[in-house]
This record gives C-alpha cells, structure tokens and sequence, in this order.
C-alpha cells in the first residue's frame, strides 16, 4: 500500500525543520522508527540487499555509487571473514556543504537505524561514525542516541531478539578534507596518517584492519530505514526524474534565503535557486553555479533547468556532488573564487602524490598572479594544461581532479573574465 | 629561544611535565575499548591531551607513544598531520576564521582584518595578554549562515567585523 501522507514525502527530514526538536528514542520510535530494523531483522539479509539493490538507492557522498552494488561486493556466506565493519562518513568537508550535519543534530535515530540495517544486511559487528572534529552538537546528539540504544536492546547483544550483535561508536576526527576519502578515511580511524589506499583491493574486501568494510555517507544510510519500512517501489516513486529517492539539496551565496531542503530526486536547478532559494539577492545576478560542493565543474544559466539528478548533471559536464549548489554571482570575481578553491585543495592535500602535492600549489601561484595583475595570456595556457595533469589517471586519488573541476569550466565559461585579468593589469572586481 | 621558553610558561596550565594524568589516561583506557588496536585511539589521546593542555608538547607526544605501545615519530607524524592538533603553544581561546569558499564571497576577509588588529596576532601566534590564537579554518559546514567562525567549540554564524571582534571579546573572562 502506498502511503502519501505529507511525512512520507520527505522522509530524511520528517523531524527536521523550524519549531522541531531532535525526537528522542521514544519519539522517534512513536513516528515509526525503528520499525524498519523490525522488518529487516526477521528478513534474511540477503532479502534486505535486494531491496535495497532494487531501490536504486546512489550514493549520497557525491559520487553517486550504487548503494546496493556497493554492498553486495562484500564477501557473505559461510567462509566469509567473521569480522566485518560499517563506517558512515560524516566527515562533512566538501565546500559550501550543510547538509549531514542538519540530518545528525536533527534526528540521530535515523541515521544509528541506518547504519544498524546496514550492519545486519552485511552481517557487520562493530561500526563508526566518522565524525568531523567541529560538529560537536552532532557528537553530543548521537552519542545520546546510542546509549538509549543501548538500554533498549537496539544495539549490543542479540538485538530485537534477532540472534544478531552489533556496537557502534562515535570516533571524532582532528581535520583534513582528504578524510573524507573513503580509504583515508580507514587509515585515518587506524591512527594513521590519511593518506588514500591504492584500489584494488576495495574496502568492501579489505577495508579496516584488512577486514570487509562499507563506508557509506550520512544521508546515504539516512535512507535504508525508509526503504526497508516502505519498499524499494515506493522510493523509486519519490524521485521526479530517473534517480530514486529524495536529496537533501541546499543553495549558499547570494541568495535570499540559503538553506537546505529535502526535495524529490531530480528538481530542476531552477527551482532550488528561485523557489526555495529566493531567487538572488537585490543587485545581483546570477552569473554561475558549483552545482555539488567545491569539486565540481561551473555550470551557468543555460543549465538552470536541468534536473539535478547524478546522469543530467554528469552529461552537462559537470557531477551533482553533494547536491548543495554553490552561487557566483555577476559582483564576485570568477578568477578569485577559483583561487579560493585551490587554495583550499592545495592546503587539503595530503602530500602523497606528487601531481597534487605540487600541481594544486603550481596553480595557485599562477591564479595569484593573475589576480594581482600581474598575468600574461601564456598562464592561461598553463593554467589549462594543469587541469589535464590533474586529470583522473594521473593521481592517486580523486582530490587533485575534483580540485580542477572548478578551474577547467571557469576557464571554460568565463574565459573574457581571466583575459580581462590580463588586458588591465588588475582584478577588475576589486574596485 | 628565550621567547619560545616564555610561551610554554604563559599557556601550559598543567606544568612543564609530559607525564599523563589519571584523568587523562582514564579517558584515553575508555577509549580503547572501542578498538581491537591501540593505534586507533593515537588521534583521541592526542585530543584528550590537548583538551586539558591546551596544545601537545613534545613531552606529552612520547607519553602518548608510550602509553600506547608506538613509536614517537609515529605518533608524531600523525599529530603534524592534522590541523587541529597543535603542535605549538595556543592561547586560551582558538578562533578559527572560515576562509572557504561561501564565506570568502559573503566577507570573511575584512572580519580576519579586523580581528587581526585587534588582538594584534598574526595568524597562528598569541595575543599579548595568552588569551587568543587567531587561525584559519576550513568549511565548517554551515555556509547557509556565512560568514562563520568557531571559538573554541562553538559555532557563531551570520557575521560581520563588529559582531565578530564582539563575540570574540566575550571570551576573555569565560
């Protein structure tokens, strides 16, 4: 049975809002939670993968994985490792992003639900919240949560009396965007240092300690209760376009109400920026927009009623990322908030390969100088060399591409803004 | 030298010895039950250590290597990993500055400025009187309410110069 019932229609955020307080246990439990981990404990866990595979649920993080692929790499069965591990990323770092923290401090049941589905469809034991250094009212709120979990035999021993055990932690990190990578990620939860893992092998093999891991984004286990309390049908109906489910899709900048909201999957750019942005402040206009976070490429105006869904955005030249849509607008320097990003991704690296350690920083130096006044055309022929040298293949993991998809489209798009750069020997924004 | 020597004295609360507290080692034990491996627990203790410190001496780090059965370069090359472990002496309160992207359009620039001049540091040094460590910070996930910054622990959004160095100066007696 389908049910429309407006709490249904944003199910992430139900809680969330003006006016609502973080539901505790028996809050949340009296709104329906936790009904979802009933219905997956008396399933099979193969039964619960499937659904979750047939939902069509993709990865929240910004990358876009199938949520159930993802898990069914992990080995099952019999001769499989006995220790497995689920890890939630929420090392929410990516540039002009707001969302985990909003779904962690607004309704931690959801998220411990999440990940305790996740636990038992991979028969996991043990799992971590990755949690970044500064969200200290998540740290709190989540910390509460599990300990009520805890009292009321949702995590521990055989939880529900399903047989199945599971503990899960909080582990708080000191810094650095490259945790955010999922294998730096697990050398950073090791105490290592967080330099990315060659792939293969996946985590889902060899993840921490070696041992079968899935590490999957807040939101991304955000939606498992939802899908298993409802049907992986009733959340492919969510999304208004190709992709299933809803998004937590968010607008900083210029406009004259940022903020994050839960829409259906695959609303138009248009109406995120205009509806629930506000439409763009007194005396600016819109000249372009990071439709993901820092990493990914500009889009401009053309683009502005594109569904933001992962395949539109990735045909449109650019990655839906995080769904959090950052606003330039035509008072801001496109040059100078390239330069803002390197430098935030060349700070960010982690030093391991050398294409990032000294590219990000090469470039910097040549977007300082036009900034300063003090280009010529031929950096601007590096500059765009720079981003192919950066380009996936050529390092050791995502950061230094995502860093340069910034850099390529502006390039790209406002080309006449970098010559003018050049032609007047200063940055015309800066008066 | 003599300067560096005179920082130490200002801002280590505890004293000069590196050695772990009952406190401290109680809260580095509770979280080593988390883990199969005492490695995990590296950037905790290093945490723990600097919540009651204020920052990680050299003498603290090989306590911590000891405690946990590492080596102290080990360690060490975790501790100068992160950012927010520090390494060197900070003041009583840290104020870090968001510098990305969203709160570089919305301003961030003439509230570092203002901040600077009046405390009178430079980013990462001690103002005169050991109550402020200005640094820069990045994204801190709440670009909705740029331009931001914490002190300390706390989040303060929507801001301009004044109220900025406002809020920063309501820290002093805290």
């Amino acid at each position: 049975m389908m049910d429309t019932s407006l709490a249904q229609v944003t199910p992430l955020t139900q809680h969330i809002g003006e006016g609502k307080s973080t539901p505790n246990l028996s809050q949340y439990q009296h709104a329906g939670g936790y009904e979802g981990l009933k219905k997956a404990v008396q399933q099979d866990c193969s039964e619960v993968l499937e659904e979750i595979k047939k939902s069509n649920l993709r990865g929240r993080g910004g990358a876009g994985f199938p949520t159930g692929l993802k898990w069914s790499f992990v080995p099952s069965g019999d001769k499989a490792p006995k220790t497995k591990f689920v890890v939630c990323n929420a090392d929410e770092m990516e540039p002009g992003t707001f969302k985990d923290r909003m779904l962690m401090e607004g309704d931690p049941h959801q998220l411990i639900e999440g990940m305790i589905i996740a636990a038992y469809t991979i028969q996991a034991s043990v799992g971590y919240v990755f949690l970044r250094f500064e969200y200290t009212e998540s740290e709190r709120q989540l910390q509460q949560a599990i300990d009520d979990c805890k009292k009321n035999n949702l995590l521990g021993k055989n939880i529900l009396g399903s047989g199945f055990d599971f503990e899960l932690y909080v582990h708080t990190s000191a810094g650095r965007y490259i945790c955010g990578e999922e294998t730096a990620l697990l050398n950073s939860l090791e105490g290592r240092r967080a330099n990315p893992r060659a792939k293969p092998p996946f985590p889902q093999v060899a993840g921490l300690w070696g041992k079968p891991t899935i590490v999957n984004n807040v939101e991304t286990f955000c939606n498992i209760p939802h899908i298993i309390r409802h049907g992986a049908e009733w959340f492919q109906g969510l999304g208004i376009g190709d992709d299933a489910g809803t998004k937590i899709y968010g607008v900083s900048g210029r406009a004259n109400k940022p903020g994050s909201w839960e829409l259906p999957m695959g609303t138009p750019v248009r109406e995120l920026i205009e509806k629930h942005g506000g439409g763009m402040q007194d005396g600016y206009q819109l000249k372009g927009f990071l439709p993901g976070g820092g990493s990914t490429d500009f889009l401009v105006e053309a683009h502005l009623d594109l569904a933001m869904e992962y395949d539109v955005i990735g045909k449109a030249g650019s990655r839906m990322g995080t769904g959090q849509l950052i606003l330039l607008d035509d008072k801001t320097c496109p040059v100078g908030m390239t330069l803002n990003l390197i430098r935030f991704f060349a700070q960010e690296s982690c030093g391991w390969c050398t294409p990032c350690r000294d590219g990000l920083p090469q470039i910097q130096h040549f977007l300082e100088k036009l900034e300063a006044g003090q280009g010529c055309a031929e950096d601007i022929s590096i500059l765009d060399k720079f981003t192919r040298y950066l380009a996936p293949g050529n390092t050791f993991c995502a950061l230094a591409p995502g860093a340069v998809e910034p850099l390529q489209s502006a390039l790209k798009y406002f080309r006449e803004d970098f010559d003018n750069h050049i032609h007047q020997q200063c940055c015309p924004y800066s008066n | 030298m003599v300067e560096v020597i005179e920082m130490l004295e200002v801002v280590d609360r505890v004293g000069p010895s590196g050695n772990l507290s009952a406190e401290e080692t109680q809260q580095i034990d509770a979280n080593l039950s988390h883990y199969d491996h005492n490695r995990a627990v590296t950037i905790e203790a290093l945490k723990i250590i600097q919540a009651q410190r204020g920052w990680v001496s050299d003498e603290c780090l090989q306590s911590i290597a000891g405690y946990l059965k590492l080596a102290p370069a080990e360690v060490e090359g975790v501790a100068t990993f992160y950012n927010l472990i520090y390494r060197q002496p900070v003041g009583k309160n840290v104020v870090r500055i968001c510098d990305s992207v969203t709160c570089w359009f919305m301003g961030y620039e003439a509230i570092r400025d203002e901040l600077k001049a009046a405390l009178n540091v430079e980013y990462g040094q001690i103002s005169g009187d050991g109550q402020y460590t200005l640094l820069p910070g990045p994204c801190m996930g709440a670009c909705d309410c740029a331009p931001v910054m914490i002190v300390n622990d706390d989040l303060h959004t929507h801001l301009d110069a004044q109220k900025a160095k406002a809020i920063v100066s309501d820290y002093k007696n805290k």
